[in-house]
């Protein structure tokens, strides 16, 4: 660490990872994983911008029980659409290809990814998939809903095949991500940094890069079998052609469910790092929270079938799915009371990203605590397939994974551009958010309880209050988020000159400058402490420099 | 919303309802304590160790506690053992048929829910049922995957078009409860809906006596035609306000010109009336699909023939010259 | 660490030395096949369970398989395998242009695959066994037959996809090899390739057995 203390000014004029060439062909060639993560920034928000306007047309339609605006046709379509971009265009890269490849090789003191030509590969795979899906719904559009359910998607006109294409070809992206993160986090890490002095972000990376690559080959293969039961009858799925239905949704879930924990695996390593950053206290139960991210990894294999309890399934397979599900709920509790326990005897502040974090541990608690209800039989017959799952899922994915990578982008905003965001403001944003979502989404439970199905264009009058009070919730979430969208582009170009360290974190990305230099490091980093050693070692957070 | 049930729940009724409200709000309690617990804790954390002047120096170096880590996986992990057990059990209950109950046959098909009882009557969108008797329902569908879901009665089992499912419920209380899809099935989905008709066991069988082929002594063709709308469910996909639909409207329909998908124009006379309820397929109007289904044994003549009268009630043309 | 004399042009700059990048690649090829067995193992998913609910159908459709061509292509993967390991032996060896000839070896053995396959499916299509619902062949009991031939074009297509783009891949190193890139210092290009075409053939080792022997 040097001793000469660098003003923010400094760090400004170095050569850093976004001026050392300039062009389009600088980025769209490049090799750096920061400017990748940048590429995969802009792409992958502005399918989120695509997903939520979908989404708020939908609670636009929900406002009364009839048609209001839009076509029965068009509404099924609009919900399709928006879970099939939101799942496999937004949450899946969301931490991983942004956050996790920015910051991924610096947290373990390696100059790029394994395969930076890979990465690159990854990103035009992700930009293909993208194309095709935009393309799809010009083309004749999707109402099967994101889960393509068999008989109803093998038999109904649109452009189903050139969706499901789309989707299978962002599987290979995220195949992609994963073999890089598996290699770089094996073979990458710099001299003293053993698995156990690595960030538990990157022990969440891992994780999810183990579920990559076993899971999201089966949907591939999957999603060629439909293709090829709409394009030829083969008769695997379309009981027409002499296949089970049922089939499907077991090959389905065998991937979709994992796909669930590769959504919020990264999110939880990015709380463990704002959670102690922001208590500025070592981590308490660093292993507990490292071995349960691995273990959530393997169990999440053997539960799919819990989004069947309903579906015909045997009742020796629904006894068994029901078991394990309720399993892999521990692990999570077990990083929940870890964290929640490093705030004992902290020195906490309230940024931006710890309000994130907070809020996280509100609406994943719920999140988690609903799908109990799920896991148990008796209770899922009633729950499955109505307005309960969709709140619940909302509350993992969004209220989980989402929050974490607010709160992560927030964290990380000062380092990956050198300025530093409005604090005021973020605030502000992160409180509408957090009122916002539960507004929406939490009438969402009671709706279902009493019974309201999902997928529903109309409905009964007396699901009218709730619904009512979901669509505005929607509107206040959509302010919150204009706001953080409008905080970050800001400190974009305008913010004041961020310094190397102004969280005084502990991690090695905060040993270098913000924006970073091309290579990361100059010489090979030494590790000398833990990522959280907030006890040993005395690190002061920065102060911001003053605007340029 | 339903004022006779709970914030959460509708009023249960039918025989299991109560057991599957008990495990809710096990779950539910337990839930708040650990919500209230994990929330609580991080209010008073944040509450009491923020940020001080004179405290921004290293922190605690407690990093790991055993015994917690054993006691905040093992006590969880018994509770949810003790939920699975109870959810499991009432689960079972709810599979296992008794020896005693009534079948019927249910078959789901786009969009619209169609009952066939023991004795060969039917009826479409309303289930009759006696009160406190087990009912046995084999279920099947006729096209895409949909979801026979009664909330009131907690019971959902998905309907599939290569075999049957199976569930049953008894209910417990005379009165009518909803009947939803819960299984995505396209276009009709939200509009797949039916009634439950708990009713007692006289009325019941006098329902199967006069069922399915309801003649309506003392009721006008048009009375009868304007009943069979609703209850053979053409309102689902035929409206009678003139917007189109699904189907074509109702209004203006009978005694004026329709072109055909193959370019032939027809008069909607009784005679087109009468295929298109047979034979739907046979002559399907331009810019609509052939998806509507047979009603083949569904219908009575007297009931083609009120259909009929209701079509022309519908229309300022009265009369149409028959040509052969 | 800046680069220096000493640091050969294939070594990427990331990278702390040569046995590091060697290191990494292996590791990553690795999850990447088995990322290919995943993939398969959905359609022997596909095979298992209508296997299990037809076994009668797929027992009568599998004998219109021809054991001899199926067979004649095993021994051909096979020997394929082994030019692709001698090649990388050569290279191993500094010998480049027997490295060549192997590679090239392999390749024209695949295109032998390819052809026997080719002859295969033409023969069916003439008999109408076709997948799916353009399946008009009568000759064999059973329900659905035409699931048996879904089965069986889904599966050896796959993997003829795959054979081909081993065929690429391995094109591609042939040419980086007459350009001189590899030596006994370093050919991780060709061992991964090879390691690929490894898979391709092991795949085939197990689709044969399943669809033209097991009685």
């Amino acid at each position: 660490m040097s001793t000469a203390t660098t003003t923010a000014a400094d760090t400004q004029d170095k050569v850093n990872y976004l001026n050392v060439s300039k062009g389009i062909k600088s980025w769209l060639f490049t090799l750096d994983h920061k400017r990748i993560g940048i590429l995969y920034l802009f792409s992958v928000m502005a399918m989120f911008l695509f997903g939520g306007i979908l989404a708020l047309s939908i609670r636009l339609e929900l406002l009364n029980p009839g048609a209001d605006m839009m076509t029965a046709d068009t509404y099924n379509q609009i919900f399709t659409l928006h879970g099939a971009i939101m799942i496999f265009l937004f949450i899946i890269p969301s931490v991983p290809a942004i956050l996790g490849n920015f910051v991924l090789p610096i947290q373990i003191g390696a100059k790029d990814v394994a395969f930076p030509r890979l990465n690159l590969a990854s990103w035009y795979v992700y930009i293909a998939g993208a194309g095709l899906a935009i393309y799809s719904i010009i083309a004749g559009s999707v109402d099967t809903g994101w889960t393509f359910y068999t008989p109803y998607s093998t038999q109904v006109g649109g452009a189903v095949i050139s969706m499901v294409l789309a989707v299978f070809i962002l599987g290979f992206s995220s195949i992609f991500t994963g073999i890089n993160f598996i290699a770089t986090i094996h073979r990458l890490r710099a001299p003293g940094m053993t698995w156990y002095k690595m960030p538990l972000f990157v022990w969440g990376l891992y994780a999810t890069a183990i579920i990559q690559v076993l899971a999201t080959p089966v949907l591939g293969i999957t999603l060629v079998l439909l293709i090829l039961e709409r394009a030829f009858g083969i008769g695997i799925f379309d009981p027409a052609m002499g296949g089970d239905p049922v089939l499907f949704q077991h090959f389905f879930w065998f991937y979709s469910h994992p796909a669930v924990y590769i959504m919020i695996l990264p999110g939880m390593g990015v709380i463990s790092e704002l959670i102690s950053t922001f208590s500025h206290r070592k981590i308490f139960g660093y292993k507990a929270i490292a071995y349960s991210s691995v273990a959530i990894a393997f169990l999440s294999f053997g539960v799919w079938g819990h989004h069947m309890f309903v579906s015909g399934q045997s009742q020796y397979a629904t006894l068994i799915f029901s078991f394990l599900t309720f399993l892999v709920a521990i692990p999570s509790g077990v990083k929940m009371f870890n964290w929640v326990s490093t705030m004992y005897k902290g020195s906490i502040t309230f940024e931006t990203p710890m309000l994130f974090t907070l809020t996280f541990f509100f609406t994943f608690a719920i999140g988690g605590l609903t799908g109990i209800f799920l896991g148990a039989t008796a209770t899922d017959v009633h729950l499955t397939d109505t307005y309960f799952i969709v709140a619940h899922f909302h509350y993992v994915m969004m209220g989980g994974t989402i929050m974490a990578f607010f709160g992560g982008l927030y964290y990380w905003w000062p380092k990956i551009w050198g300025r530093m965001y409005n604090e005021a403001w973020g605030r502000i944003s992160a409180l509408l958010v957090f009122l916002g979502f539960n507004l929406t989404f939490f009438p969402q439970f009671v709706a279902g309880t009493q019974g309201m199905p999902r997928r529903y264009f109309m409905y009964p009058d007396k699901y009218q209050m709730l619904n009512v009070v979901s669509t505005t919730g929607s509107w206040v979430l959509a302010l919150g988020l204009v706001i953080m969208a409008v905080v970050l582009i800001y400190a974009m170009g305008w913010g004041p000159k961020a310094p190397k360290n102004p969280w005084g974190a502990l991690t090695l990305e905060w040993k270098i400058d913000s924006p970073p230099p091309p290579h990361n490091f100059e010489e090979t980093p030494k590790v000398t402490h833990g990522p959280y050693d907030h006890d040993k070692v005395k690190v002061k957070p920065e102060k911001v420099g003053v605007p340029a | 919303m339903d004022t006779t049930g709970t914030f959460w729940m509708p009023q249960g009724a039918s025989s299991i309802a109560g057991e599957v409200d008990a495990l809710f709000y096990f779950i539910f309690w337990a839930s708040v304590f650990f919500f209230l617990l994990v929330v609580g804790l991080s209010i008073y954390f944040i509450i009491k160790y923020r940020r001080r002047e004179g405290r921004e120096e290293a922190t605690s170096h407690v990093d790991y506690n055993l015994k917690l880590e054993v006691i905040w996986t093992a006590i969880p992990i018994i509770l949810v053992v003790i939920v699975f057990f109870w959810g499991f059990n009432t689960y079972m209950k709810m599979q296992v048929v008794p020896r005693d109950a009534i079948e019927i046959k249910v078959t789901g098909r786009q969009w619209m829910w169609l009952f066939d009882y023991p004795n060969g009557s039917n009826s479409i969108n309303e289930l009759v049922v006696p009160v406190d008797q087990p009912v046995k329902l084999t279920m099947s569908s006729e096209d895409v995957i949909h979801s026979f879901y009664i909330p009131q009665f907690r019971i959902k089992q998905d309907v599939l078009p290569s075999r049957y499912t199976i569930t049953w419920f008894e209910a417990t209380n005379t009165g009518k409860y909803d009947l939803y899809c819960a299984e995505f099935c396209g276009k009709g989905h939200s509009e797949m809906l039916a009634t439950v008709k708990v009713v007692s066991q006289d009325q019941y069988a006098a329902f199967l006596e006069g069922a399915g082929m309801e003649g309506g002594e003392g009721m006008s063709l048009e009375q009868v035609g304007k009943q069979v709308y609703t209850s053979r469910a053409c309102n689902t996909c035929h409206s009678i306000d003139g917007s189109p639909n699904v189907g074509p409207t109702f209004k203006d329909a009978y005694g004026h010109e329709v072109e055909l998908s193959d370019g032939s124009t027809i008069t909607v006379d009784e005679n087109y009336i009468r295929e298109s309820i047979l034979e739907p397929k046979a002559k399907v109007v331009k810019g609509f699909q052939s998806v509507m289904p047979t009603f083949q044994g569904l219908v009575s003549e007297r009931q083609i023939d009120g259909v009929i009268a209701y079509l022309k009630s519908l229309s300022e043309v009265k009369e149409v010259e028959q040509s052969e | 660490m800046s680069h220096s004399a000493e640091s050969p042009a294939f070594l990427q700059h990331h990278f702390s030395d040569a046995e590091q990048q060697r290191e990494s690649a292996k590791l990553g090829m690795w999850v990447f096949l088995l990322t290919e067995i995943l993939l398969f193992g959905g359609l022997f998913g596909f095979y298992v369970f209508y296997r299990a609910w037809n076994p009668d159908m797929f027992y009568n459709a599998h004998v219109h398989l021809d054991r001899l061509l199926g067979g004649t292509n095993t021994v051909v993967l096979i020997i394929s395998s082994l030019t692709i390991a001698l090649a990388i032996r050569s290279i191993q060896l500094n010998k480049k242009k027997q490295s060549m000839y192997f590679l090239v070896a392999t390749i024209l053995l695949a295109a032998v695959f390819l052809v026997i396959k080719y002859f295969e499916y033409s023969h069916k299509f003439h008999l109408g066994m076709l997948p799916g619902k353009y399946y008009t062949y009568t000759g064999i009991e059973g329900m659905n037959p035409h699931i048996f031939f879904s089965v069986y074009f889904s599966m050896t297509g796959l993997h003829g996809l795959h054979v081909i783009f081993g065929m690429l891949a391995i094109g591609w190193v042939v040419w980086r090899t007459k350009k001189d890139e590899f030596s006994s210092e370093y050919y991780t290009p060709v061992e991964m390739v090879g390691l690929y075409w490894h898979l391709v053939d092991i795949i085939w080792i197990f689709l044969f057995p399943l669809l033209y022997l097991i009685g």
